[in-house]
């Protein structure tokens, strides 16, 4: 690479120029970065603006570009000059100019002091060559990865992912236990509609998925067969699996896990007579009967001429399931045709609390209301017993009849709800330091859902997508779009290291964290707080980093307390240089204060832009650096900034507990506990630790942002100045 | 050989989902949406259920991820008129209807400071104004204003081009065509509101006091026309006693036959914005059966907690106005009581049934619709129906159809 030349181009547009001294803030760069070149332009980003800067570029070799103009969120692709140009914004409209309240300092005695916009601005652009400085091109990881996607799960969700990856060009092992493919699918006489009108029950259509999956070339299909061990990162896994005997070794890419629901455990629903009376039975008991024509009592064999379906058996309370199940509803529906279907004297009872068809499912609720040898209520279950002939009684209350009501049927029907089946069992078998498991957050009742709404394939460990009734509980009609979303997921995650990217939420980005193992002492913070598990360590501690496991967000870099590890365009050492680019004033009467304020720049950095874009202003004192996530927040950047003389250092960041809001999860979290542990040290230091704040902020929290800022900064002036300043 | 290019009609949450998912597969991708910004109908809303978290947060994500990743080019303000060809090969022709304002555009607002013409909003379904040039909203994406060419008075006024310091706006932009040729197509279409005023016994878009769902939303988003203070609209009263209407116009044989899916949710999510800015009001859900399935469910639970939200099974009959308070008088039958009542509400909110917001006739596409026009074909042609174009979903199910379908669409461009 050819030397490095910075030029700075300041744009004067959008009031920037009108309320600064410009010759004060470019004497200052030029005094302390000299760049290669500086320029000013009244309107940068438009086609001229650019053009100047691609001259420069071209002629004069520049090769590091600092725009002091709008957010980076603003005319990102005005300022894209190839990957050979390293480009960094320094956002001085939004955050200096528009947003700058005049501090109504002292008028400075001496002539060499800008007025505080600009230093504000001199600051902002200082940083920004700072940075660049400190930046390496980015350089990629190089893999070859194996393009092999393992399905786990040979049920509906397990053959239609395996069926998506395939027909995209994909090799597929797909790993069942059982002998035979098809799940619960295969076991059902009929199944609730899947296409439109949405107003029969369908005859079972995994036959045909199942015929599909075993003659496709591209797929292998391994019955019988039981997981061990899934070894490695995604793109390089070394999964070892058993068949009878027999262990083989796969290399694998990514994996779509599909290993689906099993029934809850009815003999906890003595209260409904399960276990106690013989004509009790499950829906999944039911579907059994159904299918080898068997609708009989099972006390005695005589047909089932009526029958009375319990919904949510062991659902919806807190005793049992909390959450609902979802297809139940639409099951018993189907199952009241199953008893009206042989005999058109039979009578079903159906007793919800709710009757949930949502959507489309409605129309399939309504076609069955209008049969009139089906009745449906909501109730209460009240008592469930035996009549001694072999039928069984249910006693209801609280109908919409208002009145309440016993039924003598031949079959009661509990409509029991799905358990994932990764709720007890490490189905993943992970040969991860962090465990074997997805992490499990409890909040999804043992399901491995995401908690992002926007990102239903968000997860904790990335190559890994969970699909079907694993992850929520689901129709099969929603399971099968389902599995094409997680085929496209893992395949996608593979292209991704294919080309040595990082996947979502910082998808497409080159690089990766760096370690320098000399300095390491095998603390293990770094192994330990990442949320993605994507470091291993040997016996001593030494962390095995796993790039293609790792999200990029820095959290590893936070946690060490040596350096270890920073990445081509982000490190320790370049934000403490930033911080150091900053000039603290020497006292803050004639300067006023100076607070540094870290900002997480997925949605507190965008907030702030929205704030000063509705005309908000606020304290004059504080500096923005916009981080990767509050998890990268190394401890060392507060010691830096208090050596440096700052009063005080605020962290902007996204909500966490239970609804966060972090996209790398724990980011505001664990940067939070640091904080908290590094109160006492200052303390130590006569450092008041409240001078180390951090607030939590959503990305439409705008207009809360002025009132945060300047409350922390009236706080910072109750305890007066960093007593270290000037050290 | 294929094109190896999809195109994704509609930039809502889930034709932004499946754009970005296939492109980072690493196909070109074309989004053409025709509102002037992307994110459709969740960038209007201030919540998702249930976590209570803004939809800007995951928006703005993507956005991030479209900036970074040069194989994905939208339009907005686009529409697609014609398409012909066959699966692999499509050639499309795509129509821009004009911005008035280019990419010079630095949202510096200096043009709205001195437009003269103010005009009814219809990201705040009619609630609030904007100028005639405006800027969609503030986390517009892209972040460049755009003028209402029913109301701008045009060169005859020309203010905003006087403004403008950088030639951003210009009043003689014309209509344009173009040709995309792509080797598959993604239908993220999405849904409207239903047509309320044909609600007549519920006064829907008659009493000022009776709100859509949507409606709620905007007042209830900080971005809105009352800067995210629930007010009722006759009068800017707070609100003590609010009334939600749920399966307005859905579970209807006289209207919608289908459920809406999301009303359920959305309601109890809007128990939560009242009940966080009014500690002392009282809601009543009037239902037929609360649709809350899977693990929404706890939502529903922690709702039910609140001793100020009452649920009530039973169908709404009628709603009429007191024209001097402008209070509303809601006749509803309380089955599990077995009585028919009056109550009196300040505001009523009508869980407002979606619709595909394609038209029955007039779409560039021939696609096999039901009834109530949604989506339920197209697969052999090599075109995918995504989210709520293709039945009511929620967001996160509607990001997994576009998930989906974008797998859907690069088997058939591989072909």
């Amino acid at each position: 690479m050819a030397d490095n030349k910075t030029g700075v181009y300041i744009c004067t547009g959008c009031e920037i120029g009108d309320n600064l001294n410009m010759e004060k803030v470019t004497g200052y760069i030029d005094e302390e970065c000299s760049p290669a070149v500086m320029k000013q332009h009244p309107f940068l980003c438009s086609r001229e603006g650019a053009e100047e800067i691609k001259k420069d570029i071209e002629g004069e070799g520049v090769n590091k570009v600092c725009i002091a103009a709008c957010s980076p969120r603003v005319m990102w692709d005005v300022f894209d000059f190839g990957p050979d140009v390293l480009v960094e914004r320094a956002n001085i409209r939004e955050l200096a100019v528009w947003s700058f309240r005049n501090p109504e300092l002292p008028e400075p005695e001496d002539d060499e002091m800008a007025d505080p916009l600009s230093m504000m601005v001199r600051d902002y652009i200082r940083m920004g060559v700072v940075r660049l400085e400190k930046t390496d091109y980015p350089e990629r990881e190089p893999l070859e990865p194996s393009n092999t996607i393992m399905v786990l799960g040979g049920g509906v969700t397990g053959l239609n992912a395996a069926l998506g990856a395939a027909d995209t060009g994909y090799d597929v092992v797909l790993v069942e236990k059982e002998d035979k493919l098809g799940g619960f699918a295969a076991k059902m006489y009929r199944q609730t509609p899947t296409r439109h009108p949405y107003t029969e029950a369908q005859a079972p259509d995994v036959g045909d998925l199942i015929r599909k999956v075993e003659g496709h070339d591209k797929i292998k299909v391994l019955t019988k067969t039981e997981l061990q061990l899934i070894k490695g990162a995604p793109g390089k896994y070394k999964v070892t699996v058993k068949s009878g005997d027999e262990e083989q070794e796969l290399s694998i890419g990514s994996v779509v896990l599909a290993t689906g629901w099993k029934p809850y455990d009815a003999s906890r629903l003595g209260h409904l007579g399960y276990g106690k009376i013989k004509n009790v039975v499950t829906n999944v008991e039911l579907e059994t009967m159904a299918k080898e024509g068997k609708l009989q009592r099972p006390s005695d064999g005589m047909p089932v001429q009526s029958a009375a379906f319990i919904q949510c058996a062991g659902q919806r309370d807190p005793e049992h399931l909390p959450y609902c199940s979802s297809v139940c509803c639409m099951g018993s529906l189907k199952q009241a045709k199953y008893i009206r279907e042989k005999d058109d004297e039979a009578r079903a009872f159906i007793f919800y609390k709710d009757m949930r068809t949502p959507g489309v499912y409605e129309n399939y609720y309504r076609q069955v209301q209008d049969d009139p040898g089906i009745f449906l209520t909501k109730s209460e279950i009240q008592e469930v017993s035996e009549d001694g002939n072999g039928k069984v009684l249910v006693k209801v209350t609280d109908t919409l009849l208002g009145e309440d009501l016993e039924v003598a049927v031949d079959l009661v029907v509990l409509a029991t709800g799905m358990v994932p089946t990764i709720a007890d069992d490490p189905v993943l078998k992970l040969g991860y330091r962090l465990g074997e498991q997805l992490p499990d957050l409890e909040l999804f009742n043992g399901f491995a859902d995401s908690n992002y709404i926007c990102f239903p394939y968000e997860t904790r460990r990335t190559g890994i997508y969970a699909a079907g009734c694993v992850r929520q509980p689901m129709s099969m009609g929603t399971a099968k779009d389902d599995a094409a979303g997680a085929a496209l997921k893992s395949i996608q995650c593979l292209e991704s290291i294919n080309r040595g990217l990082a996947v979502h939420p910082r998808s497409g980005d080159p690089t990766y964290p760096k370690f320098n193992m000399v300095r390491c002492t095998q603390c293990k913070r770094c192994t330990e707080e990442c949320p993605f598990g994507a470091l291993d360590d040997d016996e001593k501690g030494t962390p095995e980093p796993n790039t293609t496991r790792c999200r990029r967000c820095g959290t590893c870099m936070g946690a060490c307390p040596e350096r270890v590890i920073s990445f081509d365009n982000y490190s320790v050492s370049m934000l403490n240089e930033m911080i150091g680019a900053v000039q603290v004033p020497e006292d803050e009467e004639e300067g006023g204060y100076r607070i540094l304020c870290l900002v997480c720049e997925n949605d507190a950095y965008p907030a702030l832009d929205i704030a000063a874009m509705r005309k908000n202003k606020w304290s004059a004192s504080v500096r923005f650096i916009g981080i990767r996530c509050l998890g990268s927040v190394n401890t060392q950047w507060i010691a830096e900034s208090m050596s440096k003389g700052m009063d005080g250092v605020l962290l902007l960041g996204c909500k966490y507990g239970d609804d966060y809001q972090c996209h790398f999860i724990k980011g505001s979290e664990l940067c939070n506990k640091r904080m908290d542990n590094i109160g006492e040290p200052l303390e130590r230091l006569q450092v008041e630790a409240e001078r180390v704040q951090q607030k939590q902020i959503c990305i439409d929290e705008y207009d809360k942002i002025p009132k945060i800022i300047d409350d922390f900064i009236e706080e910072i002036e109750g305890y007066g100045p960093n007593p270290y300043k000037g050290f | 050989m294929s094109n190896s290019s999809i195109l994704v009609i509609g930039g809502g949450f889930s034709g932004i989902t499946a754009a970005l998912e296939a492109a980072e597969v690493g196909h070109e991708v074309f989004i053409v949406e025709q509102e002037p910004y992307l994110g459709g109908r969740v960038a209007q809303l201030k919540h998702y259920f249930p976590k209570l978290c803004p939809p800007t947060c995951g928006l703005e994500i993507n956005f991030q991820r479209i900036k970074k990743n040069p194989r994905v080019k939208q339009f907005t303000m686009a529409q697609v008129t014609r398409v012909s060809g066959e699966p692999g090969n499509y050639e499309v022709k795509i129509k821009i209807r004009p911005r008035f304002v280019n990419s010079n555009c630095t949202a510096c607002d200096k043009c709205v400071e001195v437009c003269p013409v103010e005009r009814d909003s219809e990201f705040d379904f009619h609630m609030g104004k904007t100028k005639a040039i405006y800027c969609p909203h503030f986390m517009s994406f892209p972040m460049r204003y755009v003028i209402d060419e029913q109301v701008c008075e045009g060169t005859a006024c020309a203010k905003c081009v006087e403004a403008c310091q950088y030639q951003a706006i210009d009043l003689e932009e014309k209509e344009r065509e173009f040709t995309l040729n792509v080797g598959s197509i993604i239908v993220a279409t999405g849904w409207k509101p239903y047509d309320v005023s044909k609600l007549t016994n519920l006064g829907g878009g008659q009493i000022p006091n009776v709100l859509t769902n949507m409606q709620l939303e905007r007042l209830a988003a900080p971005n809105g026309p009352t800067d995210g203070k629930i007010q009722r609209p006759s009068d800017g009263k707070e609100p003590k006693r609010i009334a939600f209407v749920q399966c307005a116009g859905s579970r209807d044989q006289n209207h919608l036959d289908y459920c809406s899916y999301i009303c359920c949710m959305a309601s109890l999510k809007h128990c939560t914005y009242i009940r966080e800015q009014y500690p002392d009001a009282e809601v009543v859900i009037y239902y037929i059966d609360l649709r809350a399935p899977g693990r929404y469910e706890n939502f529903l639970n922690k709702i039910q907690e609140d001793e100020k939200v009452l649920m009530v099974k039973g169908k709404v009959a009628r709603i009429t106005e007191d024209s001097t308070s402008g209070d509303l008088v809601v006749t509803a039958e309380d089955i599990m009581g077995g009585v028919k009542k009056e109550e009196t509400f300040d505001m009523v909110v009508l869980a407002t049934v979606m619709q595909p917001s394609i038209s029955m006739n007039g779409f560039a596409l021939d696609l096999p619709r039901d009834e109530s026009g949604f989506i339920i074909g197209g697969e052999e042609k090599g075109i995918f129906p995504a989210g709520c174009a293709k039945m009511p979903l929620d967001v996160m199910t509607s990001a997994e159809t576009a998930t989906g379908a974008a797998l859907n669409a690069i088997q058939t461009v591989r072909r």
